[in-house]
């Protein structure tokens, strides 16, 4: 491998017009992730206070061994939904370390709606416990929610994906044989209940954790029956008479002591091997990226830049230099791993489908887990294109990726549009962990196409009904088409749909797919069947 | 006899029937002598200081002195076995017993001391001052008589006029002394003196002294030789007392004119010779004004003999073996000079601030100046030891010269700073103050020095900066030894895992971690940034750029740029960060540790020491007011009372008469006496 060549200038005007863009950009970007995960309204954390609880983050910092990373996900998961009113989907979700063991961490945010679980929320959770199943971690809950939010349920209960994939997914894991526990914390009512009751270790804290399948109010509706909280639910009841909580714990920070030391005797099943040596930082400044990506979304630039940026040394062996030179791809080491990247240095054509497709068949053969750096605008269109079999080139590639079972890591640089998402590991092709940058789209195609072509749409009915229009009334109907187009391929509203796990400051990157690879190796990697066909 | 002819010869081996420094100390000197040594050591000391440097080292019994160090046969024994020729007794246990220098005698082992009946002369003060009187020696008024009766003891109590002071006549070192202000208190405090001589001497005698208002304690160094000759190595003052007990010693004493001091030294050679003295010897005088009155004899090598060696240039020790072996005395009075000022501080285990309590435990860490021509240490522990409740809690002596007094007080000042030990209270800080304090430069002092300045007692409050120092080195530490535990437990035992990082990494914002430190009974939340190299620390609204390095040598704290030198020792859940030569201890808040349960509370009471239930004056049922006395304890010889801490009725009494009980254990519970909100009281069960 050799190190890859310095191509960046910082002192020229376009570096620094880049970098003020940029750093503009994650500047934003950090400060509204700081808003949704620390900043409540003061009565939400009064409540909260008067309840005796700890706000979740206070949790998550007792929960934790003291000073080691944590990789949160889907912080700002709901920020483009309910009018704001759910910060982080009203959860906490994040890859981190208890007790030495590397865990992930589904916790309600009782501050947010006391906790109440929105559509968002519920596919907040269900991703976590994805996450858990592909990777094969165990879980930690902290449960603390109001239940679902009522006025959307339909959004939220019945459906393949909803509320009872939680469960499902619970179950799945305790097949697995990853543990879970899960710490009461405030009510788990109805389907909440079973949180706890699918966990195989769980806690009650007294006082303000509670169990039940119906509430007090519930109850009495139902049957007439009058029963009070700790009666009908509490941590006493349940640890001494029904034995559906194992410990009662006499405080918060008692019941997260006693979940460490739950998690601390869990076994530590080894990590699948790879090929692996001592991690060394990038040679080059990891803050230039944001002197790399142009101002300019339309602008190309050289993912070799962005590649010397993030890996070892910045070392990059490249794989068929000269063929299908707008597929970037090569092998590389992040934090010690090797790794095979696939980056995009123009529109995919023939030979760089097949370059993309062949090398990702190489990488599963040899067990090697795979990152893909998007910037795809699309597999080239044409009659030339289309005569040489694009679709098909496009399929295999697409066949590739969906079929490779070696980790996969997808983090969109910049653009991410039409069937190249697919062919570079978009969402729906199970990347154990995907990420954006806060200048990234997501779109079917780009917003200005997207917008010329809606625009088209309209003027040929209005034509078609006889009437003419002026370049003012053009741009009247053109502006917000292209303003709500842009909206919805925003790399925010893509994250608050959780399209992705989270958005990126790309010179956190490196450490975020390090963490991904960690975790991703708790699972077995299966053998590929087939042999590499030289595409 | 054979025995009679070898005597002139210097001893090829000898046993030092003592612990601590001064067996380290005679050590010393035996072995630039080419003489063998061999320790004795009871089972507390099987690891001590004084067996690792001795040539070889003799069992004598359980840690208890009065089943080892102070058993005859034991120790006899041990130098019989051994072939020892000599026996140096050190101060203290058996050095000043006359029964065991005849004991040695019977035995054929040189006792390296006075004839026993210079001891036996000396050791009861009544008939030692009636021998001075008639040698001419002049003493302090006062009533030595046989005649113990409380009627006589008052009436000649009377006549000396009060203040008196009662001293135990068997007595030394303070133990049964007491101050009567007034004839109204004199049968208590007898009653305790009594009770303390019978303990520590086995003798309830006592006397009694006219009590000087602002004396000095100045004592005479005397040698004699089997030949006739006596010399005396002029003065020491030991005024610094605290409980009478010797703090700080000096020579030549402060203000001292050559006639006064010829006149004591001629007194003290006089009184020696009253006695046939031969050895080491020390003539205590108490002084005030122009006027200077014997006290007692001590019979043997005084603690603050190295202030004598360090003006003197002698090595006392080998003087005594001289002596011992039959030699003459190395030099005669005119060749005797003083050069320079020495000054010896004594540091204790134990807390001034709580009465001078002796404070056990192990020497976590412990760092002494190093020696050097002008400063020496002189010490019976190292790093690790474990000051015990058996014996005298001194961890060392500190001595230091100078060409003159203000010199010798800078460079005492300089060392104690080097001073640190962490495990255990000492009164450091104490010496420290004297050290500093203008009227111990200006050579002002008498043995209410500390008792007029109790401000020394309390160290003063450090500096903002000083404070700022402790919390942060505290904090960095807490963080590298967290650490540390991380990688113990991380996953996969990976080396190079991502996890491995320290640097609190939170995506996409910036990570940091929240360090609550507990110093006194306040609490301080420090929020530690790593950032590169360096942390940022938000601390009490100011944000400081900090690090921590170090190598064997010191650690250093940078603060904004300026470094500062100190130490961080972490101990059990504390740490203690040194910093300009104090102690600032320090705990970091757990706050997911288990609640205590086991803490002394106002209901119940705990041993504040390892000792010995000597009373119990309570039993379960008896209701108590706030005060009342409970139970008496001894420890180090030192007797100390409990007293209730509120009213209530004692619920259980843990222990009997003669039990040891370890510091913090339950001697007694309470149940307590609670007024309701509505005004009536009721018993609450809580224990």
């Amino acid at each position: 491998m050799v190190r890859l060549p310095n191509q960046v200038n910082p002192s020229s005007a376009a570096y620094q017009e880049n970098y003020a863009h940029h750093h503009a950009l994650a500047t934003e970007f950090r400060e509204r992730q700081r808003i949704a995960r620390f900043e409540r309204p003061l009565r939400d954390m009064q409540r909260l206070a008067r309840q005796s609880k700890l706000f979740v983050r206070d949790r998550l910092a007792a929960l934790l061994d003291p000073g080691t990373p944590f990789l949160e996900l889907s912080s700002l998961a709901g920020n483009d939904a309910y009018g704001g009113e759910a910060p982080c989907a009203g959860q906490v979700s994040g890859i981190g370390i208890v007790a030495g063991h590397e865990v992930i961490i589904h916790a309600d945010d009782a501050s947010v709606k006391g906790g109440a679980w929105y559509p968002l929320s519920v596919k907040k959770i269900v991703r976590t416990l994805d996450i858990a199943i592909e990777n094969r971690l165990p879980v930690v809950h902290l449960c603390d929610s109001a239940g679902g939010f009522l006025p959307l349920q339909a959004e939220l209960f019945p459906d393949r994906m909803h509320a009872g994939r939680i469960f499902r997914n619970q179950s799945i894991l305790s097949r697995m044989g990853v543990p879970q526990v899960a710490i009461v914390l405030g009510h788990c009512t109805a389907g909440g209940a079973y949180i706890p009751a699918l966990s195989d270790y769980n806690v009650i804290v007294a006082g303000t954790g509670a169990i039940f399948l119906g509430g007090p109010p519930l109850v009495k509706a139902a049957t007439g029956e009058d029963v009070g909280v700790e009666e009908l639910g509490g941590a006493a009841m349940h640890s001494s008479v029904s034995g559906t909580a194992d410990y009662a714990a006499a405080s918060e920070l008692h019941a997260l002591a006693l979940a460490r030391d739950i998690v601390g005797s869990w076994p530590k099943p080894g990590k699948t091997a790879l090929d692996r040596t001592e991690p060394e930082p990038p040679d080059y400044d990891v803050d230039e990226l944001y002197g790399i990506l142009p101002k300019d979304p339309r602008v190309q630039f050289d993912m070799r830049d962005v590649v010397a940026r993030l890996v070892d040394g910045s070392r990059f062996h490249e794989y068929q230099p000269d063929y299908g030179t707008t597929m970037l791809c090569g092998f590389a080491r992040l934090w010690g791993w090797r790794i095979g990247i696939l980056a995009n240095n123009g529109v995919l054509f023939n030979d760089s489908a097949l370059k993309g497709a062949h090398f990702i068949q190489l990488c599963d053969k040899q067990r090697i887990p795979l990152l893909f750096l998007q910037n795809i605008t699309g597999f080239m269109v044409g009659k030339d294109y289309e005569r040489r079999g694009i679709t098909k080139d496009g399929a295999k590639m697409i066949m590739a990726v969906a079929g490779a079972s070696v980790p996969k890591f997808t983090v969109v640089v910049n653009a991410s549009f039409g069937a190249g998402t697919y062919g570079m590991a978009g969402r729906a092709f199970d990347s154990r962990l995907m990420f954006a940058w806060p200048n990234s789209q997501v779109g079917v195609m780009g917003a200005e196409q997207a917008a010329n072509v809606l625009t088209d749409i309209k003027v040929k009915q209005m034509t078609r009904d006889g009437r003419a229009l002026g370049a003012a009334a053009l741009e009247a109907i053109r502006s917000p088409i292209l303003a709500d187009y842009r909206r919805q391929s925003s790399a925010y509203h893509a994250t608050s749909e959780l399209w992705d796990d989270g958005m990126l400051d790309p010179v956190d990157t490196r450490n975020a797919i390090a963490i991904g690879l960690s975790a991703a190796l708790n699972a077995p990697i299966e053998e590929s069947r087939f042999g590499v066909f030289r595409l | 006899m054979a025995f009679d002819e070898i005597v002139s010869l210097m001893f090829r081996k000898i046993l030092i029937a003592n612990r601590g420094e001064i067996a380290c100390r005679v050590i010393a000197t035996a072995r630039r002598m080419g003489i063998a040594t061999v320790a004795i050591y009871s089972d507390a000391d099987a690891q001590a200081r004084h067996v690792s440097l001795a040539d070889e080292a003799w069992p004598i019994g359980p840690a208890p002195a009065r089943q080892s160090y102070l058993v005859i046969e034991r120790v006899l024994n041990a130098a019989r076995r051994s072939g020892a020729e000599a026996i140096h007794p050190g101060y203290g246990f058996l050095s000043e017993n006359a029964d065991f220098a005849e004991a040695c005698a019977a035995a054929k082992i040189v006792f390296i001391g006075p004839p026993a009946s210079s001891i036996r002369a000396m050791g009861s003060k009544a008939a030692a001052k009636a021998l001075m009187e008639a040698s001419g020696v002049p003493l302090v008024p006062g009533y030595h008589g046989d005649n113990q009766s409380l009627a006589t003891l008052t009436q000649a109590a009377a006549e000396i006029g009060y203040p008196v002071l009662i001293k135990a006549s068997a007595g030394g070192g303070g133990k049964g002394m007491r101050i009567v202000e007034q004839a109204a208190d004199l049968p208590a405090l007898l009653e305790g003196a009594q009770r303390e001589a019978r303990a520590s001497f086995g003798d309830d005698r006592v006397l009694i002294e006219k009590y000087l208002t602002r004396p000095r304690h100045i004592e005479i160094q005397v040698f004699g030789d089997s030949h006739g000759n006596m010399v005396h190595l002029f003065e020491r003052d030991c005024s610094i007392q605290r409980r009478h007990q010797k703090v700080l010693e000096e020579a030549p004493a402060p203000g001292m004119d050559p006639e006064r001091r010829r006149e004591m030294g001629e007194a003290a050679c006089a009184a020696a010779r009253a006695v046939g003295y031969v050895g080491a010897g020390t003539v205590e005088f108490i002084a005030e004004g122009d006027g200077f009155y014997f006290m007692e004899m001590n019979t043997r090598l005084q603690v603050e003999h190295p202030v004598t060696e360090m003006i003197t240039g002698q090595d006392l020790v080998e003087w005594q073996f001289r002596v011992a072996a039959g030699e003459s005395l190395p030099c005669d009075q005119d060749a005797l000079r003083i050069t320079g000022h020495a000054i010896e501080a004594r540091v204790y285990a134990e807390d001034p601030a709580r009465d001078f309590l002796p404070s056990i435990g192990a020497l976590v860490h412990l760092r002494q100046p190093a020696d050097a021509p002008d400063v020496r240490v002189d010490t019976g522990v190292r790093e690790g030891d474990q000051i015990t409740q058996f014996y005298d809690p001194m961890i060392a002596k500190l001595i230091v010269h100078g060409a003159d007094r203000a010199a010798a007080v800078r460079r005492l000042a300089a060392a104690l700073r080097d001073y640190e030990v962490v495990g255990v209270q000492t009164n450091l800080s104490l010496l420290r103050g004297v050290a500093a304090h203008s009227e111990f430069a200006g050579g002002l002092i008498d043995t209410g020095f500390i008792g007029r300045h109790p401000e020394i007692l309390q160290p003063a409050d450090a500096g903002a900066q000083a404070q700022n120092c402790v919390l942060v080195a505290t904090s960095l530490t807490v963080l590298a030894r967290q650490h540390a535990a991380n990688l113990k437990a991380a996953p996969a035992s990976d080396p190079d895992s991502p996890w491995n990082a320290d640097d609190c990494w939170r995506l996409n914002s910036d990570g940091y971690q929240d360090i609550v430190l507990r110093a006194g009974g306040d609490e301080t939340k420090l929020r530690v940034h790593p950032v590169g190299n360096l942390y940022r620390i938000d601390l009490a609204g100011a944000s400081l750029h900090a690090s921590l390095t170090g190598d064997d040598a010191a650690t250093w704290l940078s603060l904004d740029g300026v470094r500062h030198r100190l130490c961080v020792v972490p101990h059990g859940d504390a740490f203690t960060v040194i910093i300009d030569g104090r102690n600032h201890t320090v705990s970091a808040v757990d706050r997911l540790a288990p609640p205590r349960t086991e803490t002394a509370g106002d209901d119940r009471l705990t041993a504040p020491i390892p000792a010995r239930v000597t009373r119990v004056l309570v039993k379960v049922g008896d209701v108590v007011r706030k005060g009342a006395a409970l139970l008496v304890l001894e420890a180090m010889k030192m007797e100390l009372t409990l007293y209730a801490p509120i009213n209530g009725t004692i619920a259980t009494v843990r222990h009997r008469v003669d039990d040891m009980v370890q510091e913090g254990a339950e001697l007694i519970t309470f149940e307590t006496e609670a007024a309701e909100p509505d005004g009536t009281a009721r018993i609450k069960e809580k224990s």
